[in-house]
């Protein structure tokens, strides 16, 4: 190292907050972001503010070293080793910022500037806030690199944004974010963006550092598994209040209030899913979907060569069935998805939807099987028409197939807003005048317009709260068991999975790598990677997530 | 049932918005250079129109009518005065005479036409040159753009190069070209032809829009639905570009009327016995050291209507840009009351 650790006062909080309050400011009101927040992080240990989206937990973070846009107003005390840092002016907040306390943000790719390499950005941190020369500057970055366990730091240390992965980008974030060794580092939302198996590699890493260095972490997530993994503290907001305060046992084990209560029975838990019978139909009826030995290219563009997304997939869906599958991103679960919907042509081998053969889709085969398809897609803000209300939306498949019109049309578009507990004054309404939930419950009801056989989603829930999530998958529960319509559910979200699913596939770098029954896959996985995918899941309970983390690294 | 409704209605209150319309409008409202532009505009319009009436169309066809100023555009009369402007705005405390129009407020040239009959005649022109090379540019551009963004591929690689070739002809030298030889068929032909022209800076901008548009999932749905591309394009994702076509038809309008203006200046535009505002600039440019009257006045019209149409499409722009953000004064932000949340 070279360099002396945060020398403190351990019995002195790093950071004292003290009814810290935020407000924005909009059309001449104030609308409150946080509402007398309190509470204080030792040095060494971690403070996890959670809360659903919208609860403030972001704002107030990033309201600490005045990072809030000029809309907003902060009152309150914000002690840093007993130093009031609010209301500084800009000069001296630029002293603590990045030396004192540093920032891990979201997402790695907008974090980091994309025309300098990570070697400059990290030379750049340490030569604001120390009188260092470019070659000490270097050297010492390149330690910081080996520090953050990047792989081959000499030559990292000229690579840019775009040539690393995602975790790669996220250590080199971390590397930058402990140049000057802050004695508090604020990791907003640090993993949200990354594989299982990274996250977990990056939580590692972050335990790794605050032991090493001492600082002080204030960890913003919604994921509780997160929480449990890492913090010590913990600190749960609704609405801009603090809803409940405690040690991570106490809150996770006994938790006083309501709404942690509910927050936490939210969460979807692996392996805690009632037991549920495959269909009698699987292995026996005609399959409604059907892969075989499927490969598909995202053809060449100019000198791009073309890329083989999915290679020699073979799988089936049979009638009434939820088929989970599962992979990590740029696994090609997507693409399957998109395929199974007639929105990509396969490359080579045997595709049959419903009984049709859509190896060389002709236009009149694609137009066929829209009455037996439907799609809800990942993101519900991206996937309604911004410009048509959503009876509208709903409407249009019924519409364009002719089955309904007028005031049939109307009718049966109420039908389906009533199917999805949506009010049904709402058909007037545009997308952006509903919450994500509700929008993704407009998702379901238009790709169920049709009663289709086969029913794909693709990863509807990973935009949504928890709580949110755990009313979407009832709903989608039920109207299965009411339809019996097939479904592919692709997901990156083991837990959720083993909610939903009666059947597992799991796929790695566009292959499958084993299908099988839900309880099969999850308690005993065949294949190396599936065991890794399940242990790296972060479970919602600081003792059993102390356990399986204990396991995996001794495995390792 | 009645809980899920008391969430419902919870959840009602909290994402209560605006449509976008209602959003667009209260913006573009608040653009006070725009709104006085709109009303100075239509200001215009009406007294252009109004004072020495309407005459349109060619030999064959012709729609007329007279207005309420005793003068016609074309009509000569006595030289009064020298052809000096009667209009005196200033007080009589001031210059000893009282506020007046008179009879030629905008002076008469040598031959005694007056003045202020031809800059309304002038501004008609200019007007209705403006109107008709929006219209049709915008046209052409849409569909170009929307097409050539919509397929890619060939269709957008021959319509791209065209609009590159259309590009590279200096626009001033096409329409010397088009003025010489449908000049004599009237203004109104002379703005459809211009407007063939004037749509490639569109059709480029609609094009981008298209291409990052149609990679929405909602597109991947409405096929998904069973939409056929036509209905895609127009019906899905045009109206999701509306925004980019409004600023731009604005600001190619204002473009347009300096367009006409010039090529009528270097006499290919508009021609005898009908005016525009920038023949009339031409047709007096000598006479600038003894009438500057016969300058001053089109030259302040081409000013305003130009003026106009910019802060009026900066104005749509504005409106349109979410990301742009009032900036609040600090006694706005002292002043604003707190909201109190439930819990």
């Amino acid at each position: 190292m070279g360099r002396p650790l945060n020398s403190q006062n351990s019995s002195q909080p790093v950071l004292e907050v003290n009814g810290l309050q935020v407000d924005f400011w909009v059309d001449g009101t104030w609308y409150p972001a946080a509402i007398d927040m309190n509470y204080s992080v030792m040095p060494g240990k971690a403070l996890a503010i959670v809360g659903e989206s919208g609860s403030g937990k972001s704002s107030s973070s990033m309201a600490l070293l005045g990072l809030l846009p000029s809309n907003s107003r902060v009152s309150g005390s914000v002690k840093l080793n007993g130093k009031e840092i609010l209301g500084l002016n800009e000069r001296e907040l630029r002293k603590v910022r990045g030396k004192e306390v540093a920032y891990i943000f979201q997402e790695p790719m907008t974090a980091l500037n994309p025309v300098y390499s990570i070697g400059f950005q990290i030379s750049e941190t340490l030569r604001t806030h120390y009188d260092m020369s470019p070659k000490d500057a270097k050297i010492r970055a390149i330690e910081l690199l080996e520090m953050v366990e990047m792989p081959n730091p000499p030559a990292s240390f000229d690579k840019y944004p775009h040539q690393l992965s995602g975790g790669q980008r996220q250590r080199a974030m971390i590397a930058q974010s402990i140049a000057c060794d802050p004695i508090l580092l604020v990791a907003d939302e640090p993993t949200t963006a990354l594989d299982v198996t990274v996250q977990a590699e990056i939580l590692d890493l972050m335990r790794n550092l605050r032991s090493r260095l001492n600082s002080a972490i204030l960890l913003i997530t919604h994921d509780m598994g997160v929480v449990a993994d890492l913090a010590d503290d913990i600190l749960v907001m609704k609405n801009g209040k603090t809803v409940e305060q405690g040690s991570v046992s106490q809150v996770f084990n006994a938790p006083r209030e309501k709404y942690t209560q509910e927050l936490l029975a939210a969460v979807p838990k692996l392996g805690a899913a009632k037991a549920r019978a495959v269909p009698t139909s699987v292995g026996v009826a005609a399959p409604i979907l059907k892969l075989e030995n499927v490969s598909i290219e995202y053809p060449k563009r100019g000198r791009i060569p073309a890329f083989r997304a999915v290679e020699g997939m073979s799988l089936e869906i049979y009638p009434g069935e939820i088929l989970g599958l599962v992979g990590e991103s740029g696994s090609g679960k997507t693409t399957v998805g998109r395929a199974a919907v007639g929105l990509l042509p396969i490359a080579s081998g045997l595709l049959e939807i419903a009984g049709r053969d859509l190896s060389h889709p002709k236009d009149r085969d694609l137009k066929a099987i829209r009455h037996h398809t439907g799609i809800v897609f990942q993101d519900p803000a991206s996937s309604l028409n911004p410009r048509l209300p959503i009876g509208q939306s709903i409407g249009e498949p019924m519409l364009l197939a002719k089955v309904a019109k007028g005031r049939d049309l109307d009718h049966r578009v109420e039908e389906l807003l009533d199917s999805v507990e949506l009010p049904r004054s709402y058909r007037n309404r545009y997308p952006h005048e509903l919450s994500g939930g509700q929008r993704q419950r407009v998702g379901i009801a238009r790709a169920l317009a049709l009663r289709p056989d086969l029913l794909i989603a693709d990863e509807p829930t990973s935009a949504l709260d928890v709580s949110v999530q755990a009313r979407f998958l009832d709903l989608l529960q039920d109207l299965q068991e009411q339809l019996k319509f097939a479904c592919l559910f692709i997901s990156h979200d083991l837990a959720v999975v083993d909610i939903l699913a009666h059947r597992i596939a799991v796929m790695q770098n566009g292959r499958l790598v084993e299908v099988g029954d839900r309880d099969q896959i999850l308690k005993n996985p065949q294949d190396p990677y599936t065991k890794r995918l399940i242990s790296a899941v972060p479970i919602p309970d600081p003792e059993l997530q102390r356990i399986r983390r204990e396991a995996r690294l001794a495995g390792k | 049932m009645n809980v899920e409704r008391a969430e419902n209605a919870i959840e009602l209150k909290e994402v209560e918005g605006l449509s976008q319309g209602k959003i667009v409008t209260r913006r573009f409202v608040r653009h006070k250079a725009a709104m006085a532009s709109i009303v100075l505009l239509i200001g215009i319009i009406g007294l252009a129109f109004s004072s020495v009436g309407l005459d349109i169309g060619t030999e064959d066809v012709k729609i007329q009518t007279t207005g309420w100023w005793k003068y016609g555009y074309s009509a000569t009369s006595d030289v009064e005065n020298g052809g000096d402007p009667t209009l005196d705005i200033l007080p009589e405390f001031i210059d000893g005479t009282g506020v007046q129009i008179g009879n030629h407020p905008f002076g008469q040239d040598e031959i005694g036409r007056d003045g202020f009959a031809r800059v309304m005649r002038g501004a008609q022109q200019s007007i209705m040159v403006m109107f008709v090379i929006g219209g049709v540019a915008t046209m052409i551009g849409v569909v170009v753009g929307a097409v050539a963004g919509f397929y890619r591929k060939w269709v957008d690689a021959i319509l791209m190069r065209l609009t590159d070739l259309i590009i590279t002809i200096p626009v001033v030298v096409v329409g010397a070209v088009i003025g010489r030889s449908v000049g004599n068929l009237g203004s109104f032909l002379l703005a459809v032809f211009l407007g063939l022209f004037a749509w490639t800076g569109l059709a480029r901008l609609v094009r981008g829009e298209f291409l990052s548009l149609r990679e929405r999932e909602f597109v991947d749905a409405a096929r998904v639905a069973g939409a056929s591309n036509g209905r895609i394009i127009f019906k899905h994702i045009l109206p999701n570009a509306i925004g980019v076509v409004i600023v731009n038809t604005t600001l190619l309008m204002s473009a347009a009327i300096l367009l006409e203006t010039g090529l009528s200046f270097i006499g290919f535009g508009v021609r005898l016995p009908d005016v525009s505002l920038g023949y009339l600039i031409n047709e007096n440019q000598t006479a600038f050291s003894t009438r500057p009257w016969l300058f001053w006045y089109p030259g302040m019209f081409i000013v305003l209507i130009a003026l106009c149409v910019n802060f009026i499409g900066d104005g749509l722009r504005d409106a349109f840009d979410p990301r742009q953000k009032r900036i609040i004064t600090k006694k706005e932000k002292r002043n604003g009351e707190t909201i109190e949340l439930a819990k």
